[in-house]
């Protein structure tokens, strides 16, 4: 057996080893890896996404345990200082040496740090491993000012982090302009306003000659000798590929760095190749994983015997990723090539920037930018890499000129060999093939098969237009049903509910399903036909979410909390006290919502109708915190107390938080009200928001925290209460109408055709003349409230639900609590789980 | 309160019928928890397609006592219970996970009569 070390467990030194494994000549090999960081490889592609909230256990290629079961020899944390050619033999800083017949160097690269004064300060940081983040993270919590060195795409995802971290964020260039390698002048004064409005600050043209400060940074100089006073700086100038092995043991780098390989990523030493950011090729570093991928795929390929395939460059299209702003770039983007014509299209107040490049002879498309909609980009970067004939009027490709090609069209079109997930090399043959010889009928199908949509997922829109467009050529019409019991969305059904009249769930699926219902289906025809009927939801229990069957929101280990509404947040001393006796005398633990009312957590089932039996005698109602219902609309104090406020918000949003409680929906809704402009009721972040004007009212629209969030856009200005009122009801009923389930405002929006001004159309000008049906069915449900816990109290065999067991008076004995603060707190998940 | 051993779906292994509750206290096509000895078991009541089940009422994945709580339902004419929780879903028939890789649940036999539900636990 052969032994081959691999120097470097990153992302490209990983797909080696697994590609190995998985080809013919697996078991001739004894693979031998050293890593210098601390874990096995992981996926720095998606590094930023630690501050997302993923771990960085969930970013591992894959986990220790694979190693072994794959009969790899992983070293991590041990660098590679050494390597004796002639004896073919490495060192390692911990003195280890080991023998190698062939050795792969896939060691990567580094953060490129230029050399000016002060970059040894504290708070000076680069951007490249996992170590980095958590020092980044942990300095930003002691400071509120950094800035980036560095406006290309990295640069601009280390910014997007700066934000999400709270600070305030600058970013410095030395180009003229943003991301100089990817877009042109145009382009970039787009993406800066686009900035801009994030809230960064953009400083172009500006070198950097010093880094200030006694000890620790305290801000920058420039060569202009202007200044900016940050605590902190990532440092993001570009890479430098680790070449410093190569380079000791004589191996041939090139001048700007990089092992140099020839097409079959060997290096001038027959036993040594050299793959992924550390090797230049035909003096080119690629940044990017996919060419490394590509280049491992060739060094398996040779260790197979294969010599077919070489490595004849890589495309370098990118997408940028994150920022929440869409730029991309690809082919030619600057129209280099002799005797292109590039044709541009311009919006500066939407912020969109579309420009193409056309070859000579007016066939081809050769590259092109797209800041600000992207949506283009998939279709535009295949048509360049399969070199597919333009249509008659290339224009339209961007919209000018007539309606752009709809959205989907056009892949049928491409070849074969259209190469469709860069990352994975997965063709389009291949994708349909799946389809029509696997019956792959969903992405997840296709992502298991071929792996395509696993690496960056920009693929994803693509790989899904083209399912969709095979299933319909094999003549299978595709829906977007419910779940198998269905063959309906949410929309046919809500539809075929006001329609025919059914009352029950076993009716519908009666008349238009089959099967016995299921997890999906039930609480989705729960909300339609509470959504159609406001029918009592007690009724319905055994097909409601456990939520809304019992209507508590359950807990860890089983207990379930009690939310009475407070509308607006406004509540008087008496029943403030009252919530405090109740919760005293069921020993619930209390906290304040985020929702500006109060939580009462830790009441056994049984307990719940005797707690809102004393609520309700108090004159609280149901809050419906367990419902995709109304939740709650926050206010502010308003022009009653605030000397700000020209309106009364307050009494604005207990009418609102009145007139629409118990109103069911697809997903849970919130309001908000404002008293003026400095928006401390938070209106805008809400799925319908509301701000005093001096001359009567904003409505916002489809906003949403969670973990996505989203801020509203504003439908109307100035409108007087009435109106408000009028177009709410529309709004909230054409949501309920036509979103699918569990969909908030904000993705529903996102999704229609036509966006906001489409809604608005609906909504404000009554374009489907929808209007008056839509005030007059939300009329039908707010006269059809009931507090749904006010039916249980008062219904006994509603009540006799609520009990543990139904064969013994007992109570269920597995509960345990422990104590936290002076009040009770459920006990862990079990740790063996 | 002993977490339960999973034993054969079939009721072989039954030995002992149990009568837990009267038909009438459970909700049509929904479950409901039957206390035997100091074990929890889920009982439900399928109506739509005329058939009882029961099920310990414990859920493997973080050991909750829940199941008589879920949503009941069938997968290609399996019937199943999706745990409230996590949404992990088991057969009725076999216990076994049908979404994921939890351990399989106990089921046990059940049977109707006068009224009664009877379910059949090991000795
Ligand atoms: C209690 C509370 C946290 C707190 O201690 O403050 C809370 C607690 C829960 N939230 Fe929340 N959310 C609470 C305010 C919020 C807020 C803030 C707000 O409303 O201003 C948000 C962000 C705003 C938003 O919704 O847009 C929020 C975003 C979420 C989300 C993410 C929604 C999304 O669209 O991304 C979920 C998950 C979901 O609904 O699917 C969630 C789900 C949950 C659930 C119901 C999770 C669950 O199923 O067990 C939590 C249990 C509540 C319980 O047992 O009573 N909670 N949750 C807050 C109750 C507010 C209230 O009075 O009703
Ligand atoms: C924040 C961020 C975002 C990115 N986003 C994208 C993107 O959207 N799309 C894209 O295509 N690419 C992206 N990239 C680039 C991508 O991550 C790299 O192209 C890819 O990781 C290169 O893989 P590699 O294995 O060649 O190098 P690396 O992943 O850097 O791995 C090399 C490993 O070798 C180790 N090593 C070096 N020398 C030695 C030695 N002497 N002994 C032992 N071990 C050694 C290093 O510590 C490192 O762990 C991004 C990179 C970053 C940092
Ligand atoms: S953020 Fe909301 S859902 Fe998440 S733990 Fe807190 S309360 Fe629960
Ligand atoms: S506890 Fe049942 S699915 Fe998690």
């Amino acid at each position: 057996m052969r032994r081959i070390i691999v120097v470097g467990n990153g992302m490209v030194g990983y797909r080696f080893c697994e590609k190995l494994r998985s080809s013919a000549a697996r078991s001739e090999f004894e693979i031998i890896v050293y890593g210098e960081e601390p874990r096995p490889a992981y996926d720095r592609v998606h590094l930023s996404d630690y501050f997302r909230g993923i771990t960085a256990d969930n970013l591992l290629m894959a986990p220790r345990s694979w190693y072994e079961e794959n009969n790899i020899e992983l070293h991590t944390g041990e660098l590679v200082i050494e390597i004796d050619r002639n004896q073919k033999i490495i060192h390692t800083h911990n003195g280890r040496t080991d023998r190698y017949d062939v050795l792969v160097l896939a060691t990567g690269s580094a953060a490129f740090v230029p050399s000016m004064e002060g970059t040894e300060r504290h708070g000076v940081f680069v951007y490249r491993t996992i170590e980095d983040l958590h020092h980044i993270e942990a300095y930003s919590k002691k400071v509120s000012r950094g800035a980036v060195m560095g406006g290309g795409l990295l640069g601009l995802e280390a910014a997007k982090a700066l934000v999400d971290l709270g600070l305030e964020t600058h970013v410095v260039e030395f180009a003229p302009r943003l991301m100089p390698r990817q877009v042109d002048d145009a382009g970039a004064d787009i993406l800066k306003m686009k900035l801009q409005q994030l809230g960064l600050h953009i400083h172009t043209g500006k070198n950097t000659q010093a880094i200030e400060g006694n000890g620790k940074l305290e801000g920058l100089i420039f060569s202009d000798g202007s200044r900016l006073a940050v605590d902190m700086l990532v440092i993001s100038a570009g890479i430098r590929p680790r070449d410093e092995l190569a380079r000791a043991c004589g191996l041939r780098v090139a001048a700007r760095g990089g092992v140099v390989v020839d097409d079959y990523m060997r290096t001038d030493d027959a036993s040594i190749f050299a793959i992924g950011e550390c090797a230049s090729h035909n003096n080119m570093v690629y940044g990017l994983v996919a060419p490394g991928y590509e280049m491992a795929e060739v060094v398996v390929r040779q260790l197979n015997g294969d010599m077919s395939r070489s490595f004849r460059g890589f495309d370098m299209s990118t997408k940028l990723k994150l920022i929440g702003i869409d730029v991309a770039s690809f082919g030619d983007p600057f129209a280099e090539t002799p005797g292109s014509v590039p044709i541009a299209f311009r919006d500066t107040r939407k912020g969109i920037y579309k420009r193409i490049n056309i070859s000579e002879d007016g066939k081809h498309l050769i590259g092109g930018i797209l800041v600000g909609d992207a949506s283009a980009y998939n279709l535009l970067h295949q048509m360049v890499i399969n070199r597919m004939p333009l249509p008659e009027n290339p224009e339209t490709l961007i919209g000018i000129g007539g309606a752009p090609e709809k959205k989907g069209s056009g892949i049928g079109d491409l070849p074969d060999t259209a190469q469709i997930c860069s990352c994975e090399n997965v063709t389009k043959a291949d994708i349909v093939g799946q389809v029509t010889e696997h019956g792959a009928t969903k992405i997840e199908d296709i992502k298991k098969a071929t792996r395509a949509c696993t690496g960056c997922a920009g693929c994803a829109p693509l790989v899904n237009d083209l399912i969709k467009l095979t299933l319909e050529s094999l003549g299978h019409t595709v829906k977007k049903s419910l779940c198998e019991h269905f063959d309906y969305t949410r929309q046919e059904l809500y539809d075929i509910v006001r329609v025919t009249g059914a009352r029950t769930f076993d009716d519908l699926l009666d008349s238009h399903g089959k099967g016995d219902g299921c997890e999906i289906c039930k609480p989705a025809v729960a909300s339609i036909l509470a959504s159609a009927w406001n029918e009592p939801v007690p009724e319905h229990a055994t097909i409601q979410d456990t939520n809304d069957r019992f209507l508590a929101n359950i807990q860890r280990g089983g207990t379930y909390s009690v939310v009475p509404r407070i509308p607006g947040g406004e509540i008087t001393p008496a029943k403030l006290i009252a919530i405090g006796r109740i919760a005293k005398k069921y020993n619930l633990y209390t906290k304040i919502t985020g929702g500006q009312r109060i939580d009462m957590f830790g009441a056994r089932v049984d307990q719940l109708p005797d707690i809102w039996e004393e609520l309700i005698a108090e004159g609280f109602e149901s809050g419906h915190a367990y419902g995709k219902a109304l939740r709650t609309i926050k206010s502010c104090v308003g022009s009653t107390w605030c000397r700000y406020g020209v309106q009364d918000s307050v009494s604005f949003a207990i009418f609102i938080e009145n007139r629409y409680k118990g109103l069911r929906a697809p997903h849970k809704i919130k309001g908000a009200v404002s008293g003026c402009i400095r928006e401390c009721a938070e209106a805008q972040s809400k799925d319908f928001g509301i701000i005093a004007t001096e001359k009567g009212w904003n409505l916002y629209v489809c906003g949403n925290g969670g973990a996505r969030p989203q801020h509203a856009r504003l439908l109307v200005a100035d409108v007087d209460t009435e109106t408000c009122i009028k177009l709410i009801d529309r709004f909230l009923m054409y949501y309920i109408r036509t979103a699918d389930p569990l969909t908030r405002t904000a993705t529903w929006l996102n999704k229609m055709e036509g966006g906001l001004d489409y809604l608005r159309d609906v909504i404000v000008n009554d374009s489907l003349g929808l209007g008056e049906t839509l005030e007059k069915e939300m009329q039908e449900l707010i006269d059809n409230y009931e507090c749904e816990w006010k039916r249980v109290v008062e219904s006994p065999h509603l009540r006799a639900q609520y009990r543990h067991f139904v064969n013994s008076e007992e109570t269920d004995d597995t509960l345990q609590f422990v104590e936290m603060r002076g009040q009770k707190c459920p006990v862990d998940w079990d740790k063996n789980t | 309160m002993e977490t339960i051993k999973p034993i054969q779906s079939e009721s072989a292994a039954a030995t002992t019928w149990f009568r837990a509750a009267r038909v009438s206290d459970f909700p049509p096509n929904g479950g409901a928890c039957v206390r035997y000895r100091n074990l929890q078991i889920a009982v439900f009541n399928f109506t739509r397609r005329n058939e009882w089940y029961a099920c310990q009422n414990q859920c493997p994945h973080k050991m909750q006592m829940v199941l008589s709580r879920g949503l009941i339902g069938s997968q290609e004419g399996e019937p199943k219970v999706a745990c409230p929780f996590h949404k992990k879903t088991f057969s009725l028939r076999s216990g076994q996970c049908l979404n994921a890789e939890e351990d399989r649940i106990a089921v046990f036999p059940v049977k109707v009569e006068d009224g009664f539900v009877y379910i059949g636990v090991p000795e």
